[in-house]
């Protein structure tokens, strides 16, 4: 099913992205093409094959990758802080939540 | 005859000789960086203070080298390099070529710079690449895009073309940078370098910003074969900050550099050398595959049935991870923020928009839809079972060969806008590239040659996993034999 402005708008949403009328218009007919491209994907009969779940190796699967449960310094509060655009006694600060917004969205 | 240029061999022992030493040989890196980027834009930052600060403690050392440096960091002391602007050094800036990410500094060096720093590296720049790793041209920067030294008219390749650039131009002898379908690789072709990119898990992606976690790997530019193989060496190994590095031991690249490749079987693939390549590569690539025979390796047919659908597989793949990694940049904890939002939910909305370029919304675009509800098994879970075949192809073409050769780009370097106003023939740039990334191989750019205008062609050799020293061992002995001899036309004194 081709993709429309609307789908789009709503992708955009769920990306939290505020697109502009303007990339709404070039934005669409360009996922459209794409998505067509790689539905090229349904020539094929992959009904009997395990899909292949993130790019480890095998080597990379048996690698014991769990440390052992125990405390260590991390970058700490003072580090973490440096580079928030507002940050305030010890927190990132932003601005408020709005409850009941017209999307309803859950947060 | 050589790769003309300054390897990491050469400044390595003109470094011991009386009259030079580490500072004088980063001092000439810092001047040609900074005299060459008008031109090139490669670089994003120059470290002058800083990398001629690091350049006297190594002189000041008296050649000791630091006590945490092991046998794999041999080789690289003093030695000028550039770091892709999506790889974390503390202190220095890390933009990933984004709005999102300006004026954003790192508070921890990647666990590739930490081992590039002990080993005696100096880091003299963050280089310009397309925003956050996407792209084929680095035309997608914010911050401009890199000219390709051997015309400037023309796209170094993306997404690491800062660094390809750098290394090509001569401004340094090798260069970080990342892939994800072809971000080094094919770069290092169009700018007649060499380009190489490890087995999944083999380099830590600590400190490397995210794009598609599966497909992810550091990746390095070097001058010539021993180069990349000497820097390899430096970053390689496992990383218990990073769990999807392996523990597998790293062999020693550089020793094993002129073993004999005789009785080597290589592939082709020979229905990928059909249409859609340049003429001009193609003759190249044959070329090399005839050099190889002359060398003594045999060369043998094979297929690759599913090769032809690694670009959907890597733009379903990697966009959808890519959609997940992005989310983070939202105007909380670093970079840019949205000005004087009404509320929370705004300031997300209006930061990404603001912050994020065109190319970066679309794929984001594209990933959130694949993963949405009632899409992800149609888009998704289907792509993951034809990368499961690629990755199939491959282990039976290994098993009638010790590698697979293909052109490394379809075509030379373009022109700058010539791509840009159609994203999916700027996406066809990775078609032989991301089908090493989607099954996690390791391979290798070589430059093979200049094109009837003059641009470099590469051809791309790819093994098994953990093949590394099959792939330096067989790059290197080409390379021997047919060292491209040319230069840019931008480059360093």
């Amino acid at each position: 099913m081709p993709i429309t402005e609307a789908d789009i708008q709503k992708i955009a949403a769920l990306a939290h992205l505020e697109i502009t009328d303007e990339e709404l218009h070039t934005l669409a007919p360009q996922v459209a093409s794409i998505v067509a491209y790689v539905e090229q994907l349904n020539e094929l009969d992959t009904s009997a094959v395990e899909p292949a779940i993130g790019g480890l190796t095998p080597e990379g699967e048996r690698t014991e990758a769990a440390r052992e449960d125990a405390t260590r310094p991390s970058l700490g509060q003072a580090l973490a802080l440096e580079q928030a655009p507002d940050p305030s006694h010890g927190h990132f600060r932003v601005p408020k939540v709005i409850a009941g917004s017209e999307e309803k969205e859950n947060f | 005859m050589t790769v003309p240029g300054k390897t990491i061999e050469l400044l390595t022992s003109e470094m011991s000789a009386p009259e030079s030493d580490a500072h004088r040989v980063v001092s000439r890196s810092l001047r040609e960086a900074e005299r060459l980027n008008d031109t090139l834009n490669s670089f994003l930052q120059i470290d002058r203070e800083g990398a001629l600060r690091r350049a006297e403690e190594i002189d000041d050392d008296g050649g000791q080298p630091s006590p945490q440096v092991s046998p794999a960091g041999a080789g690289m002391r003093g030695i000028p390099v550039a770091v892709k602007d999506n790889i974390c050094v503390r202190g220095m800036q890390a933009t990933c070529g984004s709005r999102i990410l300006a004026g954003y500094h790192p508070p921890y060096d990647a666990t590739v710079i930490e081992r590039l720093k002990n080993a005696g590296a100096v880091i003299i720049g963050k280089t310009n690449c397309d925003e956050f790793a996407m792209g084929s041209s680095n035309e997608n920067s914010a911050y401009g895009p890199v000219r390709n030294p051997w015309d400037t008219e023309r796209v170094p390749g993306g997404s690491s073309g800062g660094s390809a650039a750098a290394v090509a131009s001569r401004v340094v002898p090798a260069a970080l940078g990342s892939e994800t379908g072809g971000s080094v690789r094919q770069p290092a072709a169009l700018c007649g370098i060499v380009g190489f990119k490890p087995t999944y898990g083999r380099v830590s992606r600590y400190g490397l910003v995210a794009f598609g976690s599966s497909l992810d790997q550091v990746s390095v530019f070097g001058l010539t074969v021993r180069d990349a193989a000497v820097v390899t060496q430096c970053i390689a190994g496992r990383d218990e900050r990073d769990s999807t590095t392996a523990d597998v031991p790293v062999p020693d690249y550089a020793s094993g550099l002129s073993g004999s490749i005789l009785g080597a079987r290589i592939g082709v693939p020979r229905a990928l050398l059909g249409e859609g390549v340049d003429a001009d590569v193609r003759a190249r690539v044959e070329a090399a595959i005839d050099a190889y025979r002359e060398l003594g390796a045999e060369i043998v047919d094979v297929e690759l049935p599913h090769a032809k659908y690694s670009i959907a597989v890597y733009y379903i793949i990697a966009t959808a991870e890519a959609s997940s990694n992005l989310a983070r940049y939202d105007g909380v904890r670093y970079g840019y923020r949205a000005e004087d939002p009404e509320d929370l939910k705004e300031m997300y909305r209006r930061t990404r928009e603001e912050g994020f370029g065109a190319e970066v919304k679309r794929r984001i675009m594209l990933g959130t839809y694949v993963l949405s509800s009632g899409y992800y098994d149609a888009y998704y879970l289907k792509a993951q079972k034809v990368r499961a075949l690629i990755k199939r192809d491959f282990r039976n073409a290994f098993e009638r060969c010790d590698a697979v050769l293909t052109p490394t780009s379809p075509t030379p370097a373009f022109r700058l806008g010539e791509k840009t106003d159609d994203p999916l023939s700027m996406y066809l740039s990775d078609i032989y590239t991301c089908m090493t990334n989607l099954a996690g191989i390791p391979g290798i750019s070589v430059p093979c040659g200049l094109s009837t205008h003059g641009l470099p062609v590469g051809f791309q050799l790819m093994s098994p996993h953990w093949g590394e020293p099959t792939l330096f061992r067989l790059a290197h002995a080409y390379e021997q034999a047919h060292p491209l001899t040319a230069r840019p036309s931008v480059v360093a004194e």
